[in-house]
């Protein structure tokens, strides 16, 4: 498994995902759409459970979200994680569809960390947008992840 | 004769048995299941070269080829197992009833041994590549079971207004119970609620005690036709009803991708298991429910119908989980959290005694009892009754 030059994990790019990694890639919020029935799926997967067509394409989304959850780790993680603990990690419903729901990490400013944002400032609710940073891994390869910026800063 | 009454009480529960709990012990996990199995053999008065079916979890390193090898079987003719970590343990006695109840085995063990005191935490492995779900929530940090239950049990009291206090009591009731219990790792360890309120965090809103402990041990249990109850050396324990569960659309421990993520697999497990059975919620006299972690006892609470949903946090409050003085004794060894975590198999143990009236916190007068499995994962359940 690739790890960043800084020791986080590093999302696996596989083939039934490469439509989301090529929209983060693009600047943009793609989730996979059924070509038959329109229906919006999240993690990406061959089949539509809805109509079972196996015909799919990626679809823009709105980058808009709002809170769903959140957790505050602390110790013991992983070396690079532990490093930056506590951080807060969230779950996102997107707008566009809240049953869609993504997990990523709040930013206060769009050039942060996972360890920016104050975890005890976060709360469920809350409005954030997708901005998308690109991650180096240790074998050269590179990922673009969305993250998630407050709108509200605090 | 429906078809579910084919199976209803069909089997009984012959023998059980556990080896010691601790942090560390020195046998192998072959050597601990056998021994297990072994013991769980003579307490139903059965000759291990009787066994003939063997069933277990997917994770139980112990193949049965190896069972077999060791503790004498002859043939074998069926074997299972289970997924979804401490989702599968209802389910391997579940199968091995099954297997008794349709003729395809005449002696049935399940077993769990699993040295996690010993042995490195799952969630520090990276060397492999991350599948769907993991790869979509573990970059993030969103590292350990403990934080994807987390995550869940903050919307949950949100939603619902549930609290720390809620948690706490769960922990204390359990913990209490393990006091009464010698085989208890927390035996020697009362627990008031300031220790639980002052105790680290280990993801918020989870703190140390809302965590399962890391333990070495195993146990096992023999299933056979309840024809033979009259032969055996304790009273029988009739498997009343079993069923297993995995609702639409589910994403293991990261369910938060379907309409409802607070409607996990209890729900789905919960329908058929009382659809099979002759009697509901308000007639279960005492319950070992998956505790892994705290909040999985609230969101299995209203999962199974003892309560509305949202409502579980009440059920918690006065005592009422405690063996002595509540409607719902819940883990009354001690649980996960305060007995042992063997991926739940030793709350079937507990179940088994408690329908034997030999359990260190004996619930009076129990007569039937509903062990469930991992709240969280494709989960199973069991309805034991004497």
């Amino acid at each position: 498994m690739a790890s960043t030059t800084d020791g986080f994990m590093m999302p696996l790019v596989a083939e039934e995902a490469a439509g989301f990694w090529e929209g983060t890639a693009a600047g943009e919020l793609r989730m996979q759409a059924c070509s038959s029935c329109g229906t919006l799926r999240f993690p990406p997967r061959p089949m539509c459970p809805r109509c079972r067509s196996t015909e799919r394409h990626w679809q823009a989304v709105s980058s808009s979200a709002t809170v769903w959850s959140f957790v505050v780790p602390h110790p013991p993680l992983l070396p690079a994680y532990q490093a930056v603990s506590p951080y807060a990690v969230a779950v996102v419903a997107l707008d566009e569809d809240p049953r869609l729901r993504l997990v990523g990490n709040l930013l206060d400013t769009p050039d942060g960390g996972i360890g920016q944002v104050d975890p005890a400032s976060v709360k469920i609710g809350e409005a954030v947008d997708a901005v998308f940073v690109t991650l180096h891994g240790d074998n050269g390869s590179q990922v673009t992840v969305p993250r998630w910026l407050r709108r509200h800063a605090s | 004769m429906t078809r579910s009454s084919v199976f209803r009480d069909a089997t009984v529960i012959a023998g059980v048995a556990s080896t010691p709990f601790a942090k560390h012990l020195e046998p192998s996990e072959a050597e601990l299941a056998c021994t297990a199995i072994v013991a769980a053999c003579a307490d139903a008065g059965i000759d291990p070269s009787e066994v003939d079916a063997l069933c277990s979890y997917t994770m139980e390193e112990t193949e049965e080829v190896e069972i077999a090898r060791n503790i004498g079987c002859g043939d074998v003719t069926f074997f299972s197992q289970v997924g979804y970590g401490g989702g599968a343990g209802c389910g391997t006695v579940g199968h091995a009833a099954m297997a008794v109840a349709t003729g395809q085995a005449e002696v049935a063990v399940a077993w769990r041994s699993r040295k996690r005191g010993s042995g490195p935490r799952p969630w520090t492995n990276t060397t492999s590549p991350l599948q769907t779900p993991a790869q979509w929530t573990r970059p993030f940090g969103l590292l350990r079971p403990v934080d994807e239950i987390a995550m869940l049990t903050r919307r949950y009291m949100h939603e619902y207004g549930a609290t720390r206090d809620h948690l706490a009591n769960v922990a204390m009731a359990v913990r209490r119970h393990a006091n009464l219990n010698p085989a208890a790792i927390m035996h020697d360890r009362p627990m008031t609620r300031e220790d639980y309120m002052s105790a680290r965090w280990i993801s918020e809103p989870l703190c140390l005690y809302d965590n399962c402990l890391e333990t070495d041990g195993a146990l096992a249990c023999v299933v056979v036709a309840a024809d033979r109850a009259p032969d055996l050396p304790h009273p029988a324990v009739y498997v009343h009803a079993f069923a297993q569960g995995l609702p639409p659309e589910h994403q293991t421990m990261v369910n938060y991708f379907c309409d409802d993520p607070l409607t996990g697999p209890a729900w789905a497990c919960a329908k058929r298991l009382w659809a099979n059975a002759d009697f509901g919620p308000a007639d279960v006299d005492v319950l070992q429910i998956y505790d892994a972690f705290s909040p999985l006892v609230l969101l299995s609470l209203e999962g199974y119908g003892f309560c509305k949903r949202g409502e579980a946090a009440g059920l918690t409050e006065n005592g009422n989980l405690e063996f002595d003085r509540g409607k719902h004794p819940v883990n009354t060894s001690g649980g996960g959290l305060s007995e042992a975590y063997v991926h739940g198999f030793n709350l079937i143990v507990e179940g088994v005694r408690q329908m034997r009236g030999t359990s260190t916190a004996q619930v009076e007068g129990a007569e039937t009892c509903l062990v469930t499995s991992g709240e969280g994962v494709p989960t199973s359940a069991l309805l034991l009754r004497r």
